[in-house]
């Protein structure tokens, strides 16, 4: 994988891109592509590509050109289905010069313009400048894995991988977007296209974008995420038969992502059954040894290591692991914000920040993961509590419903809680509204925009009445007309997986030590297939990925298909309280500098911080810190870090930078 | 002690322990769970708060949704539980 970014001019007399431009460009991405760096300049375009060499070692540098010299690319990502599409180029008369999946990008927009896009499957972020028609064309992948942002200012495009690389350009200013922060401090994360940042946006998964000389900007969707309502399903697949169809279809895809690529492909090894699932096919595919990774926890409650105990012996590995502690966390989490961009809630990027650089130090470039079954498959307790609130709604007076909730939530019966019927209000919040557009969601929503209540006045007087409008700007016309399950599973795919799980947790920490994450539940193969199949093919009564469980029977250890679904969680706020030595937490949480950034209230955050030391005084594995706490306290920090980082720092950047493609159009070029 | 006093200290007590400011007005009405303002962790503080304040211990047929929905529902059941001690 790599690291793309470019400035376009599309002004008559504008002037070129610096050299010292485009290397600071591309060594803010040097971490995404270490190998090899190249860039393309002409009078109105600067490209540039930092390499991380997978695919076609020897020949596949970038940017790379058609025949004729007029389309120019650069290409962050994996098109695993690149050697069939070759095939019909080559039947259209095309001729290759490399072995490069790139190569055939740029022969396929050639042969079937835009509409090239729908047919690659894979995970991309693209650029192509068409230097004879002055064109830009931007696009990313179907469900958004890799990372594309732009500015748009005067007649000039940016564009880059991460947004570090676009704020090496002075001319860019850089400002946090109040409303973004909103967005987060309630989603989780922005919602499609904002980021964190004023004037910056993303390339929406599943999206092209044209510009064009005349300052025309057109926006093509080439792939649309959307389910068959149960009620439209014509009963095509039997259980049995949708299980079989799976299997082949999940194997497929495992079989591209570990096959192709000219190094050795790794596995994860959460201990859950997403991962397990993907590392017994990925075993299968190949012979000799099969190399895994896995994260252990010092603290027990978030640990796994029996379960991938298990599977390394079930699959006979190579394995390597690492135990984090509150302290490696502690000690990571500013580079974590460096890479993730954006303020986050729960510290859980920053043990795979760790994990990605032991599969680096271990020799690994890429990895298989198990990310995105528990979104195609409904494998989240939000899908079971969507289902058990509207169950609650059929009877909205019975006593004997609600219990159901101790199915999902088993501590509710214990000890003080039972204070049941007072804990049982809380879910039964707006609980009878199902045509609400935040129907499944409006728990979690409203429980993390409370975190808005740290904000400084200056801040709250800022703040958007309803942040719900910005989720309804990008929902179908038909989402009411969905399931209440289905719409939960459409929430969750296109806010919190798209902006945070396969980002912050995916792509940043995985690329800030230069490895390739593969995702074989994100073939789109089978998420179309999978988003076609009945609810109960996948959630049965409250029995999750029940499709998923059924290949794995008689492969992988009963014990992980039977466990119960622990989510991934690590030490939060726990891990920054320990200790009463000065560094960057006691700086970021200062009363200074929380009033000289001027986003928190300064009091409102040291009673918080009080209250979060004092119970772990009395419990240091900060179990007693409740929710809205640990996400109040990650919040804080996270954004503080950023604001220092990306708004009072200039970007790091590297002017000792070797390109080693270098096509330089502009005559004085020396 | 009436029933406005003990509603103003659990009032303050919300306030600074679970909305983190001490100038926000809470409704003495509102439920306090529905609206989020305590989820089930903050049960916990909260019920060890009244036992340590006010020198009582609750039996765990008092610990139920009727007496810990709202500010007035708990000052109500809190004055007639201390009326009757005294």
């Amino acid at each position: 994988m790599c690291g793309i970014a470019g400035k376009i001019n599309f002004s008559y007399d504008a002037e070129p891109s610096s050299i010292d431009l485009l290397k600071n460009m591309v060594s803010a991405l040097k971490h995404r592509g270490p190998d090899e760096f190249g860039y393309y300049r002409d009078k109105n375009a600067g490209l540039v590509h930092a390499r991380l060499s997978i695919v076609d070692i020897t020949s596949g540098q970038q940017p790379m050109a058609n025949e004729q010299n007029t389309l120019w690319i650069v290409f962050n990502g994996e098109i695993f289905n690149y050697l069939e599409l070759r095939k019909i180029l080559e039947n259209h008369n095309h001729k290759f010069k490399t072995k490069s999946d790139t190569e055939v990008i740029i022969h396929a927009y050639e042969q079937w313009g835009l509409e090239c896009f729908t047919k690659f499957n894979g995970q991309w972020a693209i650029a192509i400048w068409d230097n004879r028609n002055k064109q830009l064309i931007l696009s990313r992948d179907h469900v958004g894995i890799l990372p594309l942002y732009i500015k748009e200012e005067n007649n000039k495009i940016w564009f880059a991988s991460e947004v570090k690389a676009i704020f090496t350009d002075p001319e860019v200013k850089r400002e946090i977007n109040i409303i973004s922060l909103q967005q987060i401090f309630t989603f989780w994360t922005t919602v499609t296209p904002s980021t964190i940042f004023s004037g910056i946006y993303e390339v929406k998964p599943g999206t092209t974008v044209v510009y064009s000389i005349e300052g025309k900007r057109h926006e093509y969707k080439h792939w649309q995420l959307s389910f068959t309502n149960d009620k439209e399903l014509k009963n095509k697949f039997s259980f049995k038969d949708s299980v079989k169809e799976f299997e082949h279809r999940l194997l497929e895809a495992t079989k591209l992502r570990m096959l192709r690529a000219d190094v050795p492909v790794g596995s994860y090894l959460s201990g859950g059954l997403d991962s397990s699932v993907v590392a017994w096919l990925g075993r299968q595919t190949k012979s000799g040894t099969f190399q895994t990774f896995s994260i252990r926890f010092e603290d027990l409650q978030f640990d796994e290591t029996k379960y991938q105990k298990m599977l390394v012996s079930a699959l006979n590995s190579t394995h390597e692991e690492i135990l984090v502690t509150k302290q490696d966390i502690r000690q990571v989490f500013q580079d974590v914000i460096y890479h993730t961009e954006k303020p986050i809630l729960r510290a859980a990027p920053a043990p795979l920040f760790i994990l990605s650089k032991l599969v680096h130090d271990s020799g690994f470039k890429a990895v298989t993961t198990g990310e995105g079954a528990d979104e195609f498959l409904l494998g989240y307790d939000i899908f079971r509590l969507t289902k058990i609130r509207q169950f609650m709604a059929n009877q909205p007076e019975s006593k004997i419903r609600p219990l159901l909730l101790l199915r999902l939530y088993p501590y509710l019966s214990d000890s003080l809680f039972k204070v049941k019927g007072v804990s049982f209000e809380f879910w039964k919040k707006n609980f009878t509204e199902l045509n609400r557009i935040d129907y499944s969601h409006i728990l979690r929503w409203e429980t993390t925009s409370k975190l808005a209540n740290f904000f400084s006045d200056s801040i709250q007087s800022q703040l958007h009445n309803d942040v719900i409008e910005f989720v309804q700007d990008i929902l179908p016309e038909n989402f009411l007309n969905l399931d209440p399950v289905i719409r939960a599973q459409f929430l969750e795919i296109i806010i919190l997986f798209s902006g945070y799980i396969i980002s912050s947790q995916g792509d940043r920490m995985l690329m800030s030590h230069s490895v390739e994450g593969r995702f074989p539940f994100l073939d789109i193969d089978v998420i179309n297939f999978l988003n076609k199949l009945p609810i109960d093919h996948k959630l049965v009564g409250l029995n999750e990925k029940i499709i998923l469980k059924n290949i794995a029977r008689g492969k992988i250890p009963d014990e992980i298909i039977k466990r119960k679904k622990q989510p991934y969680r690590a030490p939060d706020a726990a891990s920054f309280l320990l200790g009463d030595h000065e560094d960057y937490v006691t700086e970021m949480l200062s009363e200074k500098n929380l009033k000289n950034f001027g986003i928190f209230d300064p009091k409102k955050v040291s009673l918080l911080y009080n209250k979060c030391l004092s119970k772990f005084s009395q419990n240091p594995d900060g179990s007693q810190i409740s929710n809205v706490e640990n996400m109040s306290f990650i919040g804080i920090l996270s954004t503080q870090l950023l604001y220092k980082q990306f708004i009072l720092t200039n970007p790091k950047t590297d002017n000792n930078i070797l390109f080693k493609t270098k096509i330089d159009l502009v005559k004085d070029y020396e | 002690m009436n029933k406005e006093e003990i509603a103003i200290t659990i009032a303050n007590y919300i306030k600074k322990n679970f909305l983190f400011d001490e100038k926000k007005d809470i409704d003495h009405n509102i439920s306090l769970y529905q609206s989020g303002i305590i989820d089930s962790m903050g049960t916990i503080e909260l019920v060890s708060f009244l036992e340590n304040t006010y020198k009582i211990r609750f039996d765990d047929d008092e610990l139920i949704a009727e007496n810990f929905d709202s500010l007035n529902a708990i000052s109500n059941f809190l004055y007639n539980k201390l009326q009757k001690i005294t």
